[in-house]
């Protein structure tokens, strides 16, 4: 990922935008911290927020007019919050003393006149810079003004404090100056480097300043230019009047001027963000009750308690459409923005830990994300393309993908792979492809299907069992996707390039994507042409889980519910169903990966309706039943399985059932529908084991298929290569078939093998060790 | 990153290769991931050389040791 790149990634995610209160504030009060911490009782907190941002706070606290209620999203749910109110009650706390920060000495002089919110902000902005400041005051004593006109909200001592906090940056006083004197302003200017003018507390008559429209003086904000070169103005009027906030944050603009200009710098360029500002952050106000304000039961403001109340109904705006539904976003601790810096570093790194590893891997790939973002950010481009890369560049974790790439090697091997005309028939109308999951899972059903469809349709019903590519398309291996899709279509071109029946919504995501001259339609649709009769099962209404392959496939969900619905089968819709359905855990290989998270998924996903689901993903279902969760796959309601009396009790067949199922699908379809003998089983194969449920569920949860503990046994005995226990007469012996190497403990009974144990392990003993 | 004799339990030296009908001795083993190769004392037949990796090692340090050498 190059830097412009990651730059588009993070600037799509708005999560770090400013909130709506913070950007409509000309001086960017955090006003959502404030009430963070407001309603948390922590005053001191409250304090620390409003000396990041605010100048002179014990005033500007008191008498703030809080121009931010007017964007603040509460005011759409109720009222907005009464941010003067809260700021109001917070600086009635006694101030936290804060070590003053060393301040750094300019030569360079400059003349603040008059001692107004604004001339006093720009005062210690510009003595905090360390430049040396004199406020020249007309009146008899610093602030005298803003004293006598706030004097029923800012008690003296809470002004007298903020004035000694200023005098403390060694700014110089000059009360009873000759403002009004002919030739002020060319003397000071003679005599300093730059003037502010704290208009607030002058008569704007009589200055240099250009006049609107109206007459009266401007000095466009946020510059605070005057008409004269290195005279700088504010406490002019806001966009709706005079403002207190207003005239302060003059008074920052004016001091950030004064600074550019005498470091030569231009006083204009880059300014967006000083005054108010359009943000992006996203708030969803669904589900949010209505809240009027909090009614202060004294007039002169809120006590703590009012206050705390008050700062409660904040919404604490955040965006986190995506968090809030992905429980892979959500369990990494952070949100797109962040994770693209993470991969992005984690791609860069050239020595050291990859951190990122597991982040990039585990996402489903489900596209959820996408569809709740205001600004459709999508993870799982991200990291697709990154895994692409790691796979490119050698940096992919082998244990990472490896479980599922091995299956789908299976299934495109002689046990499985399988393409055939419809017995009797030359040539094929049509092809049905189940998919390789719908056969490890439910074989039998695979069989009904296709008998219904040969006994249904005119002109040939071909078969073909084979494995999309899915798993390497989801693993970022190029390479074995082509392979994979070649040998698919080798296969498809030889049947006469029929137009596909499909079951499975992945592989039909996959072939619309990389094969998209392969004409397909749904086995659902055919289903409900051939008016397939149904039995609604008894227990009441389904709950409809669609699989995340569908999600902008509004057409295929409608006719799963139509055809279903149609019989008489009532459903629910759970709150995250249709095009905001959520993956099962195994898409993307996230079960492979990241096993934890993959079960807690489809654990949430089940508690989402006390009802039996009701999937038409093969592997939606099985991992539903994995979690316990009742399900049924549609496919139970038009072909049960005879003899099966509760469909959707069903167990999900284990690793090396799956296996089994395809492969004795694919030997008995050729036996029974084309004469036609299975190729024979590898010699291995027919070690016969007897595993007990405790160590089939080991060996489940170890992803060790019975094929691999057969190997083993077999070379072993082959060989003699292997350990004996005297005690126990247990054998323990190892084989490394790929790039893991697989232990087995075991006994011999009767014709086969008792497993006793299994494990596995990646890291390889160098041959040519023998003492 | 060390896999020292620690990974030996008094219980792994009783086993016996079959091939040779000896008890399994710890022995300096090169064991190799992703091409970093490290050194092991491991229980090993002292005739033929067989090795045994225990369940404890497999999936202890060994799994850790192979998760970070991925990550690199």
């Amino acid at each position: 990922m190059e830097q412009n790149e990651l730059r588009q990634w993070e600037s799509r995610c708005i999560e770090e935008q400013a909130p709506w209160c913070a950007a409509a504030c000309p001086l960017h009060v955090d006003a959502r911290s404030l009430c963070a911490r407001t309603a948390a009782g922590d005053w001191a907190g409250a304090w620390q927020v409003l000396l990041r941002t605010m100048p002179l706070p014990g005033v500007l606290g008191r008498i703030c007019d809080a121009p931010c209620r007017e964007r603040c999203k509460r005011g759409e749910a109720g009222e907005a919050i009464a941010i003067h109110l809260l700021e109001r009650a917070c600086v009635g706390h006694a101030r936290p003393r804060r070590k003053p920060a060393p301040v750094p000495s300019k030569p360079q002089r400059i003349m603040v006149v008059g001692s107004g919110l604004s001339g006093l902000s720009a005062a210690g902005e510009l003595a905090r810079k360390g430049y040396q400041v004199t406020v020249h005051e007309p009146g008899e004593s610093l602030a005298q003004g803003l004293r006598e006109q706030y004097a029923a909200q800012v008690p003296d001592e809470a002004l007298d404090l903020e004035l000694d906090l200023l005098l403390k940056l060694k700014i110089k006083v000059e009360t009873r100056a000759p403002v009004d004197e002919p030739g002020f302003l060319d003397r000071m200017l003679e005599s300093c480097d730059g003037v502010f003018l704290s208009l607030d507390a002058l008569d704007p008559e009589g200055w240099p300043l250009e006049r609107g429209e109206d007459g009266r003086p401007v000095a466009a904000w946020p510059v605070q230019a005057t008409a004269r070169e290195g005279v700088f103005a504010g406490g002019l009027s806001g966009p709706d009047g005079f403002s207190p906030v207003w005239a302060a944050a003059q008074g920052r603009w004016g001091a950030a001027s004064l600074d550019r200009w005498l470091q030569g710098v231009s006083p204009g360029a880059a300014r967006e963000k000083d005054g108010p500002f359009e943000t992006r952050l996203y708030i969803s106000l669904k589900g949010v009750e209505p809240l009027p304000k909090v009614q202060p039961a004294e007039p002169e403001g809120y006590d703590d308690q009012e206050a705390i109340q008050e700062a409660g109904r904040c919404l604490q705006c955040h965006c986190l459409e995506c968090v809030k539904v992905c429980p892979y976003l959500e369990s990494f601790g952070a949100y797109p923005k962040k994770y693209a810096r993470e991969i992005y570093n984690n791609q860069s790194i050239v020595m050291g830990a990859r951190q990122a590893n597991k982040l990039i891997n585990s996402c489903s790939l489900c596209g959820l994300c996408e569809t709740v973002c205001p600004e459709d950010f999508a993870m799982q481009d991200l990291c697709l393309t990154v895994r692409r890369d790691m796979v490119q560049k050698g940096k992919m974790p082998p244990s990472a993908h490896e479980f599922a790439l091995l299956d789908m090697e299976f299934s495109l091997g002689q046990e499985f792979r399988l393409a055939k005309h419809q017995p009797g028939h030359e040539a094929s109308a049509a092809l049905f492809y189940p998919g390789c999951q719908l056969a490890a899972s439910a074989p039998s059903q695979v069989r009904a299907v296709y008998g219904h469809l040969c006994a249904s349709l005119q002109g040939g019903v071909g078969l073909m069992l084979a494995c999309c590519g899915a798993p390497a398309f989801w693993a970022g291996q190029e390479a074995k996707l082509a392979s994979a899709l070649e040998a698919w279509r080798a296969g498809w071109e030889a049947l006469g390039s029929p137009p596909l029946i499909m079951a499975c919504s992945s592989c039909a995501e996959v072939f619309r994507r990389h094969l998209p001259e392969v004409e397909q339609r749904f086995l659902w649709e055919v289903l409900a042409e051939t008016g397939m009769e149904i039995k609604a099962p008894a227990n009441g209404p389904l709950a409809m889980h669609d699989p995340c392959t569908t999600r902008h496939h509004a057409d295929i969900q409608q006719t799963v519910r139509g055809v279903v619905g149609r019989a008489g089968v009532e459903l629910e819709e759970l709150r995250l169903g249709r095009e905001l359905t959520e993956c099962c855990g195994y898409g993307g290989l996230m079960s492979t990966a990241n096993p934890e998270l993959a079960q807690e998924v489809i654990t949430r996903r089940g508690g989402q309706s006390q009802r039996d689901y009701l999937a038409y993903c093969a592997v939606c279902r099985d991992r539903l039943a994995q979690v316990g969760k009742r399900a049924l796959h549609a496919l139970d309601l038009f072909f049960p399985v005879p003899g099966e009396e509760d469909p959707a009790a069903r167990p999900s067949p284990g690793w090396s059932q799956r296996r089994e199922n395809r492969a004795r699908l694919k030997a008995e379809l050729l036996r029974d529908l084309w004469g036609e003998e299975a190729p024979a089983m590898q010699a291995h194969r027919q070690v016969e084991l007897l595993i007990a449920p405790e160590v089939a569920e080991l060996m489940e949860r170890r992803r060790i298929l019975i094929e691999d503990i057969q190997k083993v046994i077999f070379e072993a005995e082959a060989q003699g290569n292997k350990l004996c226990h005297p005690q126990t007469g247990h054998f323990l012996a190892s084989f490394r078939p790929y790039k893991a190497v697989f232990w087995v403990e075991y006994t011999p009974e009767g014709e086969g093998f008792r497993v006793h144990n299994a494990y596995a392990h990646r890291m390889k003993v160098k041959v040519g060790a023998k003492p | 990153m060390s896999m020292n004799t620690e990974n030996i339990r008094p219980g792994d030296l009783e086993w016996t290769c079959c091939n040779c009908g000896r008890k399994l001795e710890p022995a300096p083993v090169v064991v190799e991931y992703l091409g970093n190769e490290f050194t092991a004392e491991l229980p090993r037949c002292p005739s033929c050389g067989l090795v045994m990796i225990t369940e404890e090692l497999a999936l202890g340090k060994m799994a850790e040791v192979e998760h970070i050498l991925e990550d690199k």
